[in-house]
């Protein structure tokens, strides 16, 4: 079994997320870390290994200090790392990142990828599906657990109050709750080793089938217009209205403000 | 000269520090409380190749080097005192003679049970009558036949009674040298379980009370010719050798411990507030930690460098690196001592209180002062190698 772990390089929120004063992340003020989603997906990943006999492969995107992630997934127990970087890839939002990462797997073999659900600096739990829909596989969001049986891939869905227990066959692509497992350490042999290991280069020549159109801030069709920090909500604001109509357009007209309607 | 990190060491010592964090530290306060040995943390350990660090990977290690296992002995030692010489002894006392001195047979034998930490290795010498001193040693071991007779016993054993394969220091004969008769000692592998072996009493102590400190006690306890280790006669050489790596796994513990009370005391200082500000607003608090932080990195220093010469020693046997390693050990033994002193200070009554790190961190301090050769047994080896 060939498994593919698509792995983002996220700023570390633990302590709380610092701005710049244009409203963009400094992420020079923060640790970069391993996306706790993708970190669970890779565990999951090594246990299919540990299980099954697999071989593991992380895939990220990102600048070159992205490579930073991938030699933890080495350390971990991945087999092989594969990083995809270029100047012109810079500024994708989600379906720019997804047309690049599926330009990348195109040129692997794998029987399932597995993502996280969501990066924590953007959590938009987009890019996982869409990379699925790229290549035209199933799809399983919000794994909580994951079975293998031969060929079939049974996978514990969460949804609200419940789960589904949802069944498909590979190549199918999953994505993974940092619930579904407490992912292992490296270990310091798995370091020195990891340090050492070639890791893999792409760049723009090396997707395949994909449109520059679709690629990087230029191909990006969301545009931010404000970041926050989800974390920290305000004591709110109370407003006492003088009647519904005035209510009503209170609200219209804070929507409109924060580029919800 | 170059003091920047390898990128090993790097992702080494946070991998290091999130797990002291994640799994050491909550254990920490009940297995001093509790005098418990932290078995289950043991066995982690060992799940993530801790336990075999600076073994070659041909023995079941995981082929790294000596700083890596001394970043490892001290992220540990900054949240667990207990925790930190645990791996030190297991890995400089008992796994280091055996890969420096055993034979092949018997570094395939023990080497990877122990770096996989499947077995806890200990290191017996100190007796009640012999501790630095390998010359006092009245333990005896006798050959008949294809084995060996081992009477006597050993006093303040780390790892004590969890351990399962002990390096046993032993009085072979007499030997003259220079016409005088000295005794003539050697090194041997004893096997937990094995007949005449058994357990004294447990030390109840100041510090790391977690660690498991037993007597040792042999009556006419058998073991194979062939767990002779090194050549007969060479067992003082082994032991003052072992004592010298060890002294860097102790050195690592110590500057673990100064640490994690100064990590704490600079939190500490900036909640706490008297006098309508944080405490970390009086000078006297400020010129306090600058002290406290210089000794530290100066510590840090003496420890990499000693870790660093051993490395060296790996590749070329013929240095030494035993003034480097008495030189670590006293500094930052003392560095210990002195900054885990001054952080109770400076966290006022409450640092007295054994909910605050800082008390445990003070009584786990002193014991890097005297085990494996005290400050002044450090002192005698440094002002040796600059009167000779």
């Amino acid at each position: 079994m060939k498994i593919v772990v698509c792995i983002k390089q996220v700023p570390d929120t633990k302590g709380g997320v610092k701005f710049n004063p244009d409203g963009t992340l400094d992420r020079g003020a923060m640790l970069a870390i391993m996306n706790p989603d993708d970190k669970a997906g890779l565990e999951a990943a090594l246990r299919l290994k540990d299980q099954y006999g697999a071989e593991v492969t992380v895939l990220t995107m990102g600048l070159p200090k992205a490579k930073d992630v991938l030699l933890e997934a080495l350390a971990m127990g991945a087999d092989n790392a594969v990083l995809v970087t270029d100047r012109v890839l810079g500024g994708a939002d989600t379906w720019a990142t997804s047309t690049t990462i599926a330009g990348a797997l195109r040129n692997m073999e794998y029987d399932l990828i597995i993502t996280g659900r969501q990066a924590i600096d953007g959590d938009t739990a987009q890019v996982g599906p869409q990379i699925a829909e790229h290549l035209q596989i199933p799809v399983i969001s919000y794994a909580q657990d994951i079975k293998v049986d031969g060929d079939t891939v049974t996978v514990q869905r969460q949804y609200d109050d419940r789960y589904h227990v949802v069944e498909t066959k590979m190549p199918c692509l999953i994505t993974a709750l940092s619930e579904l497992n407490a992912p292992r350490y490296m270990t310091p042999g798995g370091i020195f080793d990891a340090c050492k290991a070639e890791v893999t280069t792409w760049g723009r020549a090396d997707l395949k089938d994909v449109d520059d159109g679709n690629l990087g801030l230029a191909g990006s069709p969301t545009k931010i217009a404000k970041a926050s920090d989800k974390v920290r909500k305000g004591a709110g604001e109370k407003i006492v209205p003088d009647s519904p109509e005035d209510a009503v357009s209170y609200i219209v007209g804070k929507f409109k403000e924060k580029h919800i309607i | 000269m170059d003091f920047t990190l390898s990128k090993e060491h790097e992702m080494a010592r946070q991998l290091f520090s999130d797990f002291a964090e994640n799994e050491v530290k909550p254990l920490a306060q009940e297995v001093d409380e509790e005098e418990r040995f932290p078995r289950e943390t043991v066995e982690k350990m060992a799940k993530y190749g801790f336990l075999g660090i600076p073994v070659p990977k041909e023995y079941g290690g995981q082929g790294c080097d000596i700083l890596t296992y001394v970043m490892c002995v001290e992220e540990l030692s900054k949240v667990c005192g207990t925790t930190g010489v645990i791996v030190s002894a297991h890995t400089s006392l008992c796994i280091d003679p055996i890969l420096t001195y055993g034979t092949e047979e018997q570094k395939q034998k023990y080497l990877p049970d122990l770096a996989s930490g499947r077995k806890i290795g200990a290191f017996g010498l100190t007796e009640p009558g012999a501790g630095t001193d390998a010359q006092g040693q009245q333990t005896k071991a006798v050959l008949d036949g294809d084995e060996w007779v081992l009477n006597g016993s050993k006093c303040f054993i780390t790892n004590g009674k969890e351990a399962d394969v002990y390096i046993v220091i032993a009085v072979t004969g007499i030997v003259e040298k220079r016409g005088k008769k000295l005794k003539e000692i050697s090194a041997f592998i004893v096997d937990k379980g094995t007949p005449g072996f058994t357990f004294g009493t447990k030390e109840k102590k100041m510090g790391i009370r977690g660690s498991s400190t037993y007597e040792l006690i042999f009556t006419d306890c058998r073991i194979p010719k062939d767990n002779l280790l090194g050549q007969k006669g060479k067992g003082f050489n082994i032991a003052m050798h072992t004592l010298d790596g060890g002294r860097i796994g102790i050195a690592a513990q110590a500057l673990g411990l100064a640490e994690g009370a100064l990590e704490r005391t600079i939190a500490y200082t900036q909640e706490r507030k008297q006098f309508g500000k944080s405490i970390s607003g009086f000078q006297n608090t400020q010129f306090q930690l600058a002290d406290m932080a210089t000794k530290v990195e100066a510590a840090k220093m003496l420890v990499y460098k000693a870790a660093l010469k051993k490395d060296e020693y790996r590749s070329n046997p013929k240095i030494s690196y035993s003034v480097e390693a008495a030189q670590a050990k006293l500094y930052a033994a003392e560095v210990a001592m002195e900054v885990t002193t001054k952080a109770v200070q400076l966290h006022g009554g409450y640092g007295y209180i054994r909910e605050y790190d800082v008390e445990r961190m003070m009584r786990d301090a002193k014991i890097t002062e005297i085990y494996e050769g005290t400050s002044e047994v450090q002192r005698m080896v440094i002002s040796a190698n600059l009167l000779k």
